[in-house]
């Protein structure tokens, strides 16, 4: 049974993979040697594969740079940071890398797949998040110690994980939580849904959540900041277009889209 | 016990009624799609009517209409003999039999007891052991009628319980259900007249969905009304004692032929106790062998040549007989004389210049005659 | 009886055409190339201590322990289903086979929100277990529940083909012998489709050990609680990919000796061997 109903699925997969592949090649080599920046004369198909918490902004910067670039199409891939590192050293058709934290960005860096230095572009902290009607009376980081309160964090060995635990140990606050997620979608999850009393997220996913969840800043003298990197792959036969977007993400119209959505910016 | 029934089941359009005395069998005959498998359902409680009632030994089995009633097969006491076995392939022999009496709420040695009981009835306890895939079908079929006998059913019906057998076993089975179906309430549904002839007390005969004639065998088969009865009837039948591998008959002497089935195979092998081996039989009932007992011998008219003088040399079967009817029977005109007939074309007819009244000799060969021990 | 052997041998014809093996060997290498692939990335040298630490150790107890329990729970409210949707007729039987069977063809990730809106805290029934103490979000049980949800279809499809061949003769003859249903369901139909039984639970076991988004979506992630061996590969891909790797070998492996020891194809209606009286004289 199994492989019945999962062949399909694997094969429809790889079709895709496969007309992916091909889309991204036929436009291969039309970059051109413009200047950096809003140049009409850069055309062609980036392909920027981002951690997934920028998928609104980015896609919003993909707009804003096809306008100032008529001739040039962005083509977005939004996951983990994790799977998109495993997904360029595979050999994916990557020409830019936008990485929610350093430790990934490191690991492209190790296979030689980074043009260049890799530039901080944005930066998050974490915040609780708790159900709007914040069944548990949650006012501050300590009442998550507190027992019988549901708390749902990362997992240590993702960055948001990472993070909450260095948090938790600057404040002296020793959290049980029922449940360490896979990813930063999944704690967020659990607390809109009012399965969790409170949750541990990036600031930018409270805003994102809107009023599904309240944010309650965790008031830390010094936070752990998270460093957003990007670089363009150094595979990538695109490097001018590449650039050019960089440009655009580190420059102030990126600055303004980050902002807007709660990142911090250097 | 005595079963009546009256009952419409308008989706086989069947509508019967039926009445089978205590101790008596009664055969159920028709053709094809008559409805005769609809009627055994119909009593084993596995078909609902849509109108009507049955009563056996004065319990209701059903009765439509408001208040209805509707005993569940499992509490009617009626017994089902299929044409397969259906032995449950994941039980023993032993465990099939004894199924029945457990289900009934018998201990397990009880049970058990009453299943080597009813296979030694059935000459097959010495097949206790096996599991249903290691028997051959006529050894099935007997296992599965020992199991249909342990229940103590008050009605047994037998759905052809011969057909799916090969010629050699059938005989045997039939002999078998002689001798249990003596003293009980039984209905047969068959194809072969001979079940009839040697198993039941009365026939019906169906005909889409309904009973269109009935009476006890002998009177149907002699006096044969609705056509099926008399395709039935075609068949020359002679009782009488056996004798060796022929049949001495009152009125024709010895009629020579072939032993039907496994008798045939004891007779040739030279000794009845061979036959007792092969078949799994205890020694009484390899009785039938030469010598005394009862027997009938039968052979289709279209095995009978008709001669206006008795043929020379040949060892065949020779009756002089007084025609007394000639009757066309699809391309082939039906010579009847007395209780024998015979099938030949038009052409000898009129060659031979056959009327009612002439004298002429019907002969068989001894290998057209199948003889039985009745 | 001489005449009863040829009828009882099975005949030998084969009608698959050559071609037919080609494309079946392309299909076969399709499924078993990507697993060659998975072993050949294996890092032996560390493999023990990887599939040994903590846990690694806990996510697999805990996969066997739950799919073994989802298994259970197959089992006690599927043969039923199967046997209502195999042998009763009643309206709107189709339309509950094709709800049953959802689960086979609805992302898992759907099923697992699907049971989070039921049995979460604020969900449909969860609300009034709530009320009574009872609390099923973040427990294994939840875990379980998931499972099962996802691996119950694949007992009631098996189960419900081996009783439609399986054939109600039998048990219309065992009734006429006296027993009760319960007693023809016991005695006769669960031994006769024994082993379409036995093939859908392990099928159920197998679908429940890789049981990933449900759990994912319904029950969290905690280490010896509810992350099974599938949540523990995932995420040990963050950050140890020969960990993950050695855990998914693993995977493989149990689901393999699970599956080869209790499998088997679905199989006819066991066929009557030779009489072995036929080669009697």
């Amino acid at each position: 049974m199994t492989r019945i109903f999962r062949k399909p699925a694997a094969a429809a997969a790889l079709l895709l993979t496969v007309s992916l592949a091909a889309c991204s090649g036929g436009a291969a080599g039309t970059g051109t040697t413009a200047a950096p920046g809003s140049t009409p004369g850069l055309s062609g198909t980036l392909t920027v594969f981002a951690a997934a918490s920028l998928k609104s902004t980015f896609t919003d910067l993909a707009t804003i740079f096809e306008k100032d670039n008529p001739r040039a199409k962005v083509a977005l891939s939004f996951d983990g940071s994790s799977t998109l590192v495993s997904q360029i050293t595979q050999g994916a058709p990557a020409d830019v890398f936008a990485s929610a934290d350093q430790a990934n960005m490191a690991k492209l860096s190790d296979a030689r797949l980074v043009e260049g230095t890799p530039a901080i572009f944005a930066t998050n902290i974490l915040t609780m998040v708790v159900p709007p009607d914040n069944p548990a009376h949650i006012k501050t980081f300590a009442d998550l110690a507190r027992p019988g309160v549901k708390v749902v964090v990362c997992a240590a060995q993702v960055p948001c994980g990472a993070a909450a635990k260095t948090d938790e140990a600057a404040a002296g606050v020793v959290v049980k939580p029922v449940s360490e997620e896979l990813n930063v979608t999944s704690v967020l999850g659990k607390v809109t849904s009012g399965e969790a009393d409170a949750g541990l997220v990036y600031v930018t996913d409270a805003a994102t959540a809107g009023d599904k969840v309240k944010a309650i800043p965790l008031k830390l003298a010094r936070p752990t900041v998270n460093k957003y990197p990007i670089a363009a792959v150094a595979t990538s036969q695109k490097q001018a277009l590449a650039k050019a977007f960089l440009t655009l993400v580190t420059g102030p119209a990126g600055r303004k889209v980050l902002r807007d959505a709660g990142f911090g910016t250097p | 016990m005595t079963l009546e029934v009256d009952a419409t089941v308008a989706g086989r359009r069947l509508d019967i009624s039926l009445r089978v005395g205590a101790a008596e069998t009664v055969a159920v005959m028709g053709p094809n799609g008559a409805g005769k498998s609809s009627v055994v359902q119909l009593l084993a409680g596995l078909l609902r009517p849509d109108a009507g009632h049955a009563t056996l030994g004065g319990r209701t089995l059903f009765r439509t209409g408001s208040p209805g009633q509707w005993l569940p097969p499992h509490a009617r006491g009626v017994g089902l003999l299929a044409q397969e076995p259906l032995l449950f392939p994941h039980l023993s022999v032993l465990d099939n039999v004894a199924f029945g009496p457990r289900s009934q709420g018998g201990s397990r040695a009880a049970a058990a007891a009453a299943a080597r009981h009813w296979l030694g009835a059935v000459d097959a306890l010495q097949l206790a052991g096996r599991k249903p895939g290691q028997l051959s079908g006529g050894q099935a079929q007997r296992v599965a009628l020992a199991r249909s006998l342990a229940t103590e059913p008050e009605l047994l019906l037998l759905d052809e319980p011969m057909a799916a057998l090969d010629i050699d076993t059938a005989p045997f089975l039939r002999s078998l259900l002689k001798r249990v179906l003596a003293g009980r309430s039984a209905v047969i549904v068959t194809h072969h007249v001979l079940d009839a002839l040697m198993l039941a007390d009365r026939i019906i005969v169906m005909d889409r969905g309904r009973i269109v004639e009935e009476g006890p065998t002998a009177a149907i088969l002699a006096h044969p009304r609705s056509g099926f009865a008399a395709s039935l009837a075609g068949l020359n039948v002679l009782t009488g004692s056996l004798s060796g591998t022929g049949v001495v008959t009152p009125d024709a002497g010895l009629v020579a032929g072939r032993l039907a089935g496994a008798f045939a195979d004891g007779a040739a092998g030279g000794g009845v106790a061979a036959v007792g081996r092969a078949q799994g039989l205890g020694p009484s009932y390899a009785a039938p062998g030469p010598g005394g007992a009862d027997g009938m011998a039968a052979f289709p008219p279209s095995a009978v040549s008709v001669f206006l003088a008795p043929p020379q040399g040949s060892p065949r079967n020779c009756f002089p007989v007084t025609v007394t009817e000639l009757e066309p029977l699809g391309d082939h005109i039906r010579v009847r004389a007395g209780r024998l007939a015979a099938d030949i074309s038009p052409a000898a007819t009129a060659e031979l210049r056959l009327a009612p009244g002439a004298r002429v000799f019907f002969v068989v060969k001894a290998a057209e005659v199948a003889i039985y021990p009745a | 009886m001489p005449a009863l052997a040829p009828r009882n041998r099975p005949w030998q014809y084969q009608a698959v055409p050559r071609w037919v093996y080609v494309v079946a060997a392309a299909g076969a290498l399709f499924v078993l190339v990507p697993l060659v692939g998975m072993v050949a990335k294996v890092n032996w040298g560390k493999f023990i201590p990887l599939i040994t630490s903590p846990s690694s150790l806990d996510a697999l107890l805990l996969s066997l322990k739950t799919a073994s329990a989802s298994t259970a729970l197959c089992i006690i409210f599927g043969v039923p289903l199967a046997l209502v949707l195999a042998r009763a007729q009643f309206p709107g039987q189709r339309i509950l086979r094709a709800l049953i069977l959802l689960p086979l063809v609805v992302p898992p990730v759907v099923g697992g929100l699907a049971l989070l809106y039921t049995f979460g805290r604020e969900g449909l029934v969860g609300r009034s277990l709530t009320v009574l103490g009872i609390d099923i979000a973040f427990s294994t049980t939840a875990v379980v529940m998931a499972q099962a949800f996802v691996a119950l279809p694949f007992l009631v499809l098996s189960l419900e083909g081996t009783l439609r061949t399986a054939g109600q003769k039998y048990e219309a003859v065992a009734a006429t012998l006296g027993a009760r249903p319960s007693t023809v369901l016991r005695r006769i139909t669960v031994p006769l489709v024994l082993p379409g039984l036995l093939s859908g639970a392990v099928l159920s076991f197998a679908r429940s050990l890789g049981e990933f988004g449900a759990t994912l979506t319904f029950a969290g992630s905690l280490q010896g609680v509810t992350r099974t061996l599938p949540l523990e590969i995932y995420l040990q891909r963050e950050t140890d990919p020969d960990a993950a790797v050695a855990l998914s070998f693993l995977l493989i492996a149990v689901a393999v000796v699970v599956v080869a020891l209790t499998y088997r194809a679905p199989q006819q209606p066991a066929r009557v061997p030779e009489p072995t009286e036929a080669a009697a004289p």
